[in-house]
């Protein structure tokens, strides 16, 4: 199902969630709505749902008007940040209670559901949990028991609030692969909201970054990394080195880095590390930068450049990536002035 | 017990929870075990299943039983209005819910036979409009048991609603569920536990009801009169003997109803995963 909004704004109190949001999503696609908390990507998630209601502007599925119609008669499925599972009911009657629901000409006979809540344990490979309660599993059991239940009624969309947040480190990573590979084998056009770029980053296909109740950017990964719309998409996704025009020097930048008209007094270039290329310098030229430190973080290294006169955010650091093999056969030491080479930059006003 | 090793200071609370329930509870109620025993089995017998006697347990478990359970009823009402709806002056009701703890028993005895005598302000009303008689029935018992009850269903309800998880109700509702499938299917199995608690409660503390009963019950022999009556009135009498039979029979069937009633929790309990 196509998800299309129109002109959503949505006020608590005299606090502004949602300002004049429009967004399109394509059927069968994966979306993360990415933000920092409080930009109102949960809020926009629960419009889509029903579950809140919109103070203004219309939300369409397939093209139809359903701003009106409440989260059951929708079409979608949920899965709430922390699971909401029924407390009372086995794993397997939680998964059937969509069926159960049913008014009494749509309702599967106790032998039909009975297969098809199997499956879907089968699905979220927990078959042997049928009988046991909620408070019984791990957090990622209830996460994948809950994912089972909102397909379940078959919903023409899915959508996730925070669906890792609670979840420890590993099993995070685990179930973000397995969420890629559901989407694929289902291709039911999702939506999940998170705070983590890299998580967006990892399993969307699509990522629409959300702040102080707008739409910043809509994307793929790659887009939204590379072309940063703004400063804010820039800092957040990722890391960045935010440099004036002033603290910057020329002999740094070339055709592709410097901005492309003659730049303001506000100008900020933003640079990914792994855009600045580090050489050992030779001994006559006269540098700034020397190495402060590093860190190994497997196949790159990052590294720590001091630089005196910058006084940015992070201190007086800029940061460059490389990979580790081109590391080692620099033999950099610790305090060795350096020579830099800036091979990209985003210019900001 | 390697529970010691785990918890610290299991001897201690042990020791010291045996200690106080010997003296608050057992050590009061084994001598009125003792006082039995100056009675011989035949005359124990002849006390308990005097027609008289007989007739007072059934009114006191009847209508406990009844009041506990329309307390129940009533009390879930008023617990859920008072969760779930911005009731203005919430406060101000809270705490008259209270009230029956704090208000002397026979204070309320002697206001409800007030109202509910056939020349009081209610009374006349029902029985002109319904032809029913209040005071001086088991219904006048029925009413000041259920005046009584009505916190301990309230105060037992009310934090478990007020602790449901609200996302169960949208996800309920995101699953195509109706709002009273939602609360009969989610909300009602998750409260119940609670519930069956308040009502508990009040049974026990319905079947112990002296002071607000004996002003509305009229107390006639046979229809509207209570075992614990039943037993002062003995007392007044001189008969200790007789009193203390009756009242030995009144805790055990007591004890063994709220055992069962535990019982039954434990398996509520059990059924929905809560153990």
């Amino acid at each position: 199902m196509s998800i299309e909004l129109r002109n959503i704004s949505k006020k608590f109190g005299h606090f502004s969630a949602l300002k004049d949001i429009n967004l399109e999503i394509a059927e069968g696609e994966l979306v993360a709505l990415l933000g920092p908390s409080g930009c109102g990507k949960t809020t926009l998630l629960r419009i889509i749902a029903g579950l809140e209601r919109p103070d203004s502007g219309h939300v369409m599925l397939n093209g139809v008007d359903k701003t009106s119609h409440h989260v059951s008669s929708r079409g979608i499925g949920f899965v709430f940040q922390h699971y909401a599972l029924f407390r009372h009911m086995t794993v397997f009657d939680n998964v059937a209670f969509g069926l159960r629901v049913k008014p009494r000409r749509d309702r599967p006979s106790e032998a039909q559901i009975k297969q098809k809540v199997s499956s879907l344990l089968a699905l979220v490979q927990l078959e042997w949990l049928g009988e046991r309660f909620p408070d019984q599993l791990s957090g990622g059991q209830r996460q994948r028991i809950a994912l089972a239940r909102a397909l379940a009624v078959e919903p023409e969309v899915l959508l996730l609030d925070e669906p890792f947040g609670a979840l420890d480190a590993s099993v995070r990573k685990d179930l973000r692969q397995w969420l890629r590979d559901l989407h694929q084998e289902l291709h039911v056009t999702s939506i999940f909201v998170t705070h983590d770029q890299e998580e967006a980053m990892e399993v969307a296909s699509q990522v629409v970054v959300l702040h102080n109740g707008n739409i910043e950017q809509q994307g793929s990964p790659a887009d939204i990394y590379d072309y940063p719309r703004n400063a804010f998409v820039s800092k957040f996704i990722g890391q960045t080195n935010i440099l004036s025009w002033r603290d910057l020097r020329r002999e740094w930048l070339d055709e592709a880095s410097l901005p492309g008209e003659q730049p303001g007094d506000g100008a900020v270039a933003h640079i990914r590390p792994h855009n600045i290329s580090v050489e050992k310098a030779v001994s006559d030229i006269d540098t700034p930068l020397t190495i402060k430190d590093w860190q190994h973080l497997g196949a790159i290294i990052r590294i720590e450049l001091r630089y005196p006169q910058l006084q940015a955010e992070h201190g007086s650091v800029i940061y460059a990536e490389m990979p580790t093999e081109r590391f080692r056969e620099l033999h950099l030491e610790k305090g060795d002035a350096v020579a830099v080479h800036i091979k990209h930059a985003q210019w900001f006003n | 017990m390697s529970l010691s090793y785990i918890m610290p200071g299991f001897r201690g609370t042990l020791a010291f929870t045996v200690f106080y329930l010997s003296l608050v509870v057992l050590i009061p109620l084994s001598s009125l075990v003792f006082k039995s025993f100056q009675l011989s089995w035949g005359d124990y017998w002849a006390i308990i299943t005097h027609k008289r006697v007989l007739a007072a347990f059934k009114v006191s478990f009847a209508t406990s039983f009844v009041a506990a359970l329309a307390t129940g009823f009533f009390g879930f009402i008023i617990a859920w209005v008072m969760v779930r709806y911005p009731v203005p002056g919430k406060r101000f009701l809270d705490a008259l819910i209270d009230l029956p703890f704090a208000l002397p028993t026979a204070v309320a005895g002697v206001v409800l036979a007030t109202i509910y005598q056939p020349s009081g302000v209610l009374g006349q009303w029902l029985f002109n409009t319904f032809g029913l008689k209040v005071a001086y029935t088991p219904l006048g018992i029925v009413v000041a048991l259920v005046f009584i009850g009505l916190p301990f269903i309230v105060r037992t309800v009310e934090p478990v609603l007020q602790e449901f998880d609200a996302s169960m109700e949208e996800a309920a509702a995101s699953l195509g569920a109706s709002r009273w499938q939602i609360f009969s299917r989610v909300i009602f199995p998750n409260i119940f536990p609670a519930l069956l608690t308040g009502v508990s409660l009040s049974f026990a503390r319905g079947v112990g009801e002296y002071g607000s009963v004996i002003f509305i019950a009229g107390n006639l022999p046979y229809v509207s009169e209570i075992v614990p009556l039943l037993i002062v009135t003995k007392l007044e009498q001189y008969q200790y003997a007789g009193a203390t039979a009756i009242a030995l029979t009144m805790l055990v069937i007591s004890f063994v109803l709220l055992l069962l009633i535990n019982l039954l929790q434990r398996w509520v309990r059990m059924r929905s995963g809560q153990i």
